[in-house]
């Protein structure tokens, strides 16, 4: 294990900021749109049983379409989750790591 | 989780009845699966021996060298994480109480977005083998994994004893073999995997144990949904115009269904409300599900064997996928179910529903005389079992490291010139004493109801793990002594708020139950007769006339009068009805007055109550608030200027990956 880096230096460095703004804000937002998303599923089958009970193609009413929805809004999530995480947030935690050893070393 | 628990382990409670035998598959397809587990097994048996060649050390052992590629783990994680509960359970309650019963499903994938947003990538980039690894980084090393293994400990015997318990009365109801046997045959073969193979054998356990599931599951539904060309309205259709389903919500609902057509009984399946009533619990369980899942130590676990944080990423992302694919099918299981063997055949045959999907099995393969319809039983339940099986690895896995690694050589040995060698000798140790410790709690807990103890370990996962995790990941501020409170705080509150919840069991209402059974309910008598004084229409008079007579007499009565009605019976339709009928009535007097022996002179619960304090079953609502205060406070009355000197780096770390262990060659 190497201990050569500065970590507050690394901590402070701009490119780090950036990552960091860009990761919590991107995260925190997914994580909360999809508990409030869930949480409206219990609330609806204890609460909006009326309009869970509304027919939409057949015998299938609101209320299955909504849990069926809760499955796809997860998969949905991850994948955009991921696609971002792959195609920026790793590419700047990489060029954070390649250079952290200069970084506060001035 | 409480509920579902609870629906599984009933069968501890009341010993199911069948008409030929002592399990579900007759006698004489006995053999096809004893050949069918013994396959299994075997291959099980051979992948441990492969890979008991591999490991050579503590880190090979702990997290197979952090070799486990993403799309490995993904499937791993899934062995891990569907259950018994969740193949058996869920599709019984969904069999039984339609909508309802899909509900679970819904919170069980969510989950999984918490774990991939904000747990599986840092905890791959700070930890090493164990939960306390993470909190020991940045706070004082040895309270922090005297305390993150204590709860890891907690959280591993509740669910490890769920585990043991239900499948023991699930291997005895499936097969017949007795419950001491197969609870020592889950303990044995366990132990082989974990022992001799650690974590590479386990893992490899879990992937086969989680495409056994998946296939088998995948062919059910093929062959209930065949028939209705893939068609969602057309199987819904027929599932709602199924008279036994009708028939069901009609039991379900008892006096409200009165005023229903057929077709709305029907409709009413897919509607919810049949099976969970009280709203805040509901949600309280939606949370502990949620949040408990990414505090599960088995689980967390999983993250450490890959080599870097995308491969968390990515096992996270292939779990969900197969994880929520496997929980859509489970409407057609359960659902299947309900209209091809039908809700009381498969509560008569176990009361929370869990033998809906292995009797849909025995019933798509051509009943219980046929050999395909056994064979495709004896499939379903030696996948049932390995299930068991590999859910109990993991689980040992995960507690006997916290015992060697945190205990012994983070806190004994602090570290300190503690070889290899000794590592992963105090690691078998360790999975030795858990392994045994799991088999003699498995053994005595029998016949207990152990239901609120999966809701329970998702709840202390919820209430103390995540907290600290989370805010140790994410807020500078937090230190040991936010660890030390989250932890206790988050742990008893939890188990103190279960102790005095509906889960326990209250003798004086346990006895008043059995004397409505054999006695008939006086107070619905006198409830029904003011409604007839006020009921105008002679058809409403009848029906509650009708319902009083029912509700007057006790079960050995309408035993009696069933029995004098099969006699005078020629129509042999008409005569096995009533044979189920009077069988299912015995089934409930040996019931009653085994409470009644069971309970006599008991007035209190555990805890001396005699009647619970709070209302909710699951208290995730406020146990986990109160996880999270204990952090916050803690961490701020408490001053360990390391903790915040340490921030630095543990927040680039997560974020980077800088440093992280890599995964060792082979």
């Amino acid at each position: 294990m190497t201990t050569a880096y500065n970590w507050a230096a690394i901590q402070a460095d701009p490119r780090f900021q950036a990552l960091h703004a860009k990761k919590s804000r991107f995260l925190w937002t997914l994580l909360i749109i999809s508990i409030v998303y869930y949480v409206l599923l219990p609330i609806g089958a204890a609460y909006f049983q009326d309009i869970f009970k509304i027919q939409v193609w057949g015998p299938l009413n609101v209320g299955l379409t909504f849990a069926l929805s809760e499955f796809i809004v997860a998969w949905g999530i991850a994948i955009i989750y991921s696609r971002r995480a792959n195609n920026e947030f790793d590419v700047l935690a990489r060029e954070i790591v390649e250079q952290a050893h200069t970084m506060g070393s001035r | 989780m409480n509920k579902l628990a609870k629906s599984l382990l009933l069968a501890g409670a009341s010993l199911p009845v069948f008409a030929h035998a002592e399990g579900a598959v007759p006698e004489k397809f006995r053999w096809l699966t004893f050949l069918v587990f013994g396959a299994i097994i075997a291959l099980t048996m051979f992948v441990t021996y492969l890979a008991s060649k591999k490991v050579k050390s503590a880190s090979d052992f702990y997290t197979a060298g952090g070799g486990i590629s993403g799309l490995q783990n993904g499937w791993a994680i899934a062995g891990d994480y569907l259950s018994a509960a969740s193949f058996l359970g869920i599709a019984g309650l969904i069999s039984l109480y339609g909508y309802d019963g899909f509900m679970y499903s819904v919170g069980f994938l969510v989950a999984y977005i918490v774990v991939l947003l904000v747990i599986a990538e840092p905890c791959r980039n700070i930890g090493k083998y164990t939960l306390a690894d993470i909190l020991a980084y940045r706070n004082d090393p040895k309270k922090t994994r005297i305390f993150g293994a204590l709860s890891v400990i907690t959280v591993s015997t509740f669910y490890l004893t769920a585990q043991m318990v239900g499948g023991g009365v699930l291997v005895k109801t499936l097969v017949g073999i007795d419950y001491e046997v197969s609870v020592i045959v889950v303990g044995m073969l366990m132990l082989g995997y974990v022992l001799f193979g650690g974590m590479v054998a386990t893992t490899y356990v879990q992937i086969i144990k989680a495409i056994l599931l998946v296939t088998a599951s995948i062919i059910l539904v093929m062959l209930v949904w065949a028939p209705y060309g893939f068609s969602v309205p057309g199987f819904l259709s027929a599932v709602i115009g199924d008279v036994k389903v009708q028939a069901q919500v009609a039991k379900v609902l008892g006096d409200s269904a009165d005023n229903m057509t057929a077709a709305q009984l029907g409709q009413r399946f897919l509607e919810p409300g049949l099976y969970l009533k009280d709203p805040l619990d509901q949600i309280s369980l939606g949370m502990a599900l949620v949040f408990g899942t990414a505090g599960l130590p088995h689980i967390l676990m999983r993250f450490f064997t890959v080599p870097t944080a995308q491969a968390a990423r990515t096992s996270v992302i292939w779990a969900m996928g197969i994880i929520g694919g496997f929980y859509v099918l489970t409407i057609f299981l359960g659902m299947g179910a309900a209209t091809q063997v039908g809700a009381g055949e498969i509560a008569f045959v176990d009361k929370g529903g869990n033998m809906a999907a292995p009797l849909l099995a025995q019933y798509l393969g051509g009943g219980a005389d046929s050999m395909l319809g056994n064979f495709m039983l004896a499939v379903v339940a030696a996948v049932a079992f390995a299930t068991i099986v590999a859910v109990v690895a993991g689980l040992v896995l995960a507690s006997a490291s916290a015992m060697a690694h945190d205990l012994y050589v983070g806190v004994i040995r602090r570290n300190s010139t503690v070889t290899p060698e000794e590592q992963i000798k105090a690691a078998r140790i360790a999975t030795l004493f858990v392994g045994a410790i799991s088999i003699i709690i498995g053994i005595a807990a029998k016949g207990q109801n152990v239901a609120h103890l999966v809701g329970l370990a998702f709840c202390v996962a919820a209430s103390a793990n995540l907290p600290c995790i989370l805010l140790t990941l994410y807020w500078k501020k937090a230190n040991t002594g936010g660890v030390m409170a989250g932890m206790v705080i988050g742990t008893l509150s939890a188990i103190a708020l279960v102790l005095i919840s509906p889960n326990m069991t209250y003798p004086k209402l346990k006895l008043a139950d059995a004397h409505k059974v054999l006695e008939g309910d006086q107070k619905r008598v006198k409830e029904l007769q003011e409604k007839l004084a006020a009921a105008t229409s002679p058809e409403d008079q009848a029906k509650l006339q009708k319902k009083i007579a029912d509700a007057s007499i006790g079960a050995p009565a309408k035993l009696e009068a069933a029995k004098t009605a099969l006699a005078t019976m020629t129509d042999p339709v008409e005569k096995a009805k009533q044979a189920k009928k009077i069988a299912g009535l015995e089934k409930s007097i040996k019931a009653a007055n085994d409470d009644l022996k069971k309970f006599e002179g008991q007035t209190t619960s555990m805890v001396g109550l005699e009647e619970p304090l709070i209302k909710m079953k699951n208290p995730g609502l406020i146990s986990i608030p109160l996880g999270f205060l204990a952090v916050i406070l803690g961490s701020l009355f408490y001053r360990d200027e390391k903790a915040e000197a340490m921030w630095d780096e543990v927040y680039v770390r997560q974020n980077t990956g800088i440093g992280a262990s890599k995964a060792h060659q082979h």
